[in-house]
């Protein structure tokens, strides 16, 4: 990482005796795009507005370039806000809207012109300025939004669901040229939505979120592809979640033992035999057969639909349970109804939620 | 097409059903409008009513300096007035906005409950606590404040005083309503930019709730030139409003078209101020905070 740009230390925040925010840690290097990933309610916006000061932690510091700002009022601090209503003055023109923060600073105003020119050329609104607010477009004046933001050059830009009203159309051209931005300034991003394609498209980091704690931090890649928890498993993967008890260590693989059927899943040197374990494994790399191979959960084929190119069926395991598999293409010889099996290469399938059950015995020492 | 459609129903039936406003408005307001303009042009009988003798005398009447003095002290008072109602009511309004729906409807109700009374019995209270050695002079003097009565009944600060309690509640509610609609993560957003709360307050709440300040000027402006009753409760004879005058004119002098000439001017004068005001701040308004 480079040269660290923003610390959180253990912030806490409770909104009526409702803990929002329960202890977050995490530190952002400087020219980062960093995302916060989670559900709706899970605290992202409450940081954010940590972060830029409208909101004081009840417990905790934040950091800017090395800076305690913790209690810094939000005018004072060098970083900008990207708001999900866009909040532009209704009262003032393109121009006036992103000339605000120049003018409060009392910049000379043929500079106040220029960087005003300059902003609005990179979000692709030359012209624009005599308009008013009311006469844009949405996809318009979240680009006016975001012009009025990054003119002022802060620190780190904070992007509060900023697509979010948006198209799917748009939202995607607007990703694009988001990235493209960041690149370009070297500003640290900080941008929060709870739709995981766009954090995976987007971000050189990724902290998910839920219930007002950091499930983990990470790549997309990470994240992806190796799921600390069974909560980041199903809401950045979609993974079915199964749960049974390591009963062998094999060449790499551990074999897991769910009722009376053995799974398999790789091995990631830290699980004992013995333990219990809490598997993910993602609905694509499930693969469902008529014949038993082996290896394989007995399954009763409940729905089948197909959807964007890809065949969804949601399968019911003997305990009871539901497990989603979906692959591309049609495979029309399992019908709603049948008796099939399910099973998966275990490179595929990894052991989450181990640090968790770890916490929860550190902390109960 | 959709243009088509609005024009279809000015035509038809959109007038049909507004016309009774009009015919309204016609009848009670412009009809006695035009009465008042023409009677100020006609003479005074010599008993009882009006001779149709086309004059300027009534006008010319006004330019005398007794009653320009009482125009001149009118807008005085009215305009310390209203500096003093935005004072008062400006903050309660922007305050009442920000509190909870619950607590919104309470201070509206308790606003309201006042207006069930006559506002001339109201201002018989303001006596009670006015007069010598009356409410306010028993509390001043029983807090060791002030040693002897303070007689204010009688004075101009009690008219003052009279003036703006019945007609703070308008701007308050003016106030009130567009801070209301007012959204707050603007206010944000200027803080968000750099500006400290004072610089957001004149940047961004002030100017988006200049509609409900500048209705409540309208609102209370024009009746504090007129409220003669409370000039002449709270101020005795001391403190002669246009209104007391045309009062004056046309109940006890009986000169109709002098009355009607000093109303048509306190009319053209109001407009003028509120045309001013208006002027004053869209102009600030394009200028910007500089």
């Amino acid at each position: 990482m480079k040269q660290s740009i923003l610390t959180l230390q253990g912030i806490e925040k409770s909104f009526d005796d409702t803990k929002v925010l329960k202890g977050i840690h995490l530190e952002i290097g400087e020219g980062e795009f960093i995302t916060f990933l989670g559900p709706s309610g899970c605290g992202k916006t409450t940081t954010l507005r940590i972060i830029s000061g409208l909101e004081q932690p009840d417990a905790g510091r934040v950091f800017l370039a090395g800076e305690d700002v913790t209690e810094l009022a939000p005018e004072k601090r060098d970083v900008n806000t990207v708001f999900q209503n866009y909040a532009l003055f209704p009262h003032m023109n393109v121009h006036d809207n992103v000339a605000y923060g120049m003018k409060i600073r009392k910049t000379p105003k043929q500079e106040i012109r220029e960087r005003v020119t300059t902003a609005l050329a990179m979000v692709q609104l030359s012209g624009y300025e005599k308009r008013m607010p009311a006469q844009l477009s949405g996809g318009q004046r979240q680009r006016v939004a975001i012009a009025r933001a990054i003119v002022n050059r802060p620190k780190v830009l904070l992007l509060d669901e900023p697509l979010g009203a948006l198209d799917l159309q748009l939202r995607r051209q607007m990703q694009v040229e988001l990235k493209r931005l960041q690149r370009k300034l070297g500003i640290t991003f900080i941008y929060i939505t709870h739709d995981q394609e766009e954090a995976i498209n987007m971000s050189s980091r990724i902290v998910v979120m839920h219930d007002g704690v950091l499930e983990q931090v990470g790549t997309p890649d990470e994240v992806y592809y190796h799921p600390r928890t069974s909560y980041v498993a199903q809401f950045v993967g979609n993974a079915n979640i199964l749960t049974g008890k390591i009963v062998r260590r094999e060449e790499g693989i551990l074999s897991v033992l769910m009722d009376q059927e053995m799974v398999h899943v790789m091995d990631n040197g830290n699980a004992l035999v013995g333990d219990m374990a809490v598997i993910a494994v993602r609905s694509e790399h499930i693969l469902v057969t008529k014949e038993c191979t082996g290896t394989g959960l007995a399954a009763l084929v409940k729905e089948k639909s197909f959807a964007g190119g890809m065949l969804r069926m949601t399968l019911v395991l003997k305990d009871g349970k539901l497990l989603v598999a979906s692959r591309h293409g049609i495979d029309a010889d399992c019908e709603e109804g049948d008796q099939v099996f399910c099973c998966w290469e275990p490179e595929q399938a990894v052991l989450v939620d181990e640090g968790k059950q770890k916490e929860g015995a550190a902390a109960q020492r | 097409m959709r243009r088509e459609n609005r024009k279809r129903q000015h035509d038809g039936h959109g007038f049909l059903m507004i016309a009774p406003m009009y015919l309204f408005t016609l009848l009670f307001v412009f009809a006695p409008l035009c009465y008042m303009v023409i009677l100020s042009f006609l003479t005074r009988a010599e008993v009882w009513g009006v001779v149709h003798e086309v004059t300027l005398d009534n006008y010319r009447n006004i330019m005398t300096p007794v009653y320009l003095r009482t125009f001149y002290e009118s807008l005085k008072l009215a305009g310390i007035c209203v500096v003093l109602i935005i004072l008062t009511g400006y903050p309660f309004g922007y305050f009442m906005a920000k509190l909870s729906s619950v607590w919104k409807r309470r201070v509206s109700m308790l606003l309201m409950i006042p207006f069930w009374t006559s506002a001339l019995i109201r201002m018989y209270g303001w006596i009670i606590i006015f007069r010598s050695n009356g409410v306010l002079d028993k509390l001043l003097m029983g807090l060791h404040i002030t040693k002897e009565p303070l007689k204010l009944l009688y004075t101009y600060p009690a008219v003052v005083v009279g003036m703006v309690y019945a007609l703070v509640p308008f701007m308050i509610f003016a106030v009130y309503s567009s801070a209301e609609k007012m959204d707050w993560s603007l206010v944000e957003a200027a803080r968000d930019l750099g500006a400290s709360p004072a610089k957001a307050f004149f940047t961004v709440t002030l100017k988006l709730t200049m509609p409900g300040l500048l209705s409540g000027v309208v609102l209370t402006f024009i009746p504090s030139m007129g409220l003669f009753f409370i000039a002449d409760i709270l101020g005795g004879n001391k403190v002669v409003l246009v209104g007391s005058l045309i009062q004056e004119q046309l109940m006890k002098a009986r000169n109709w078209p002098f009355a009607a000439a000093l109303s048509v001017v306190l009319m053209l004068l109001t407009s003028l101020i509120i045309w001013l005001y208006r002027k004053i701040t869209k102009v600030r308004e394009l200028e910007g905070f500089y």
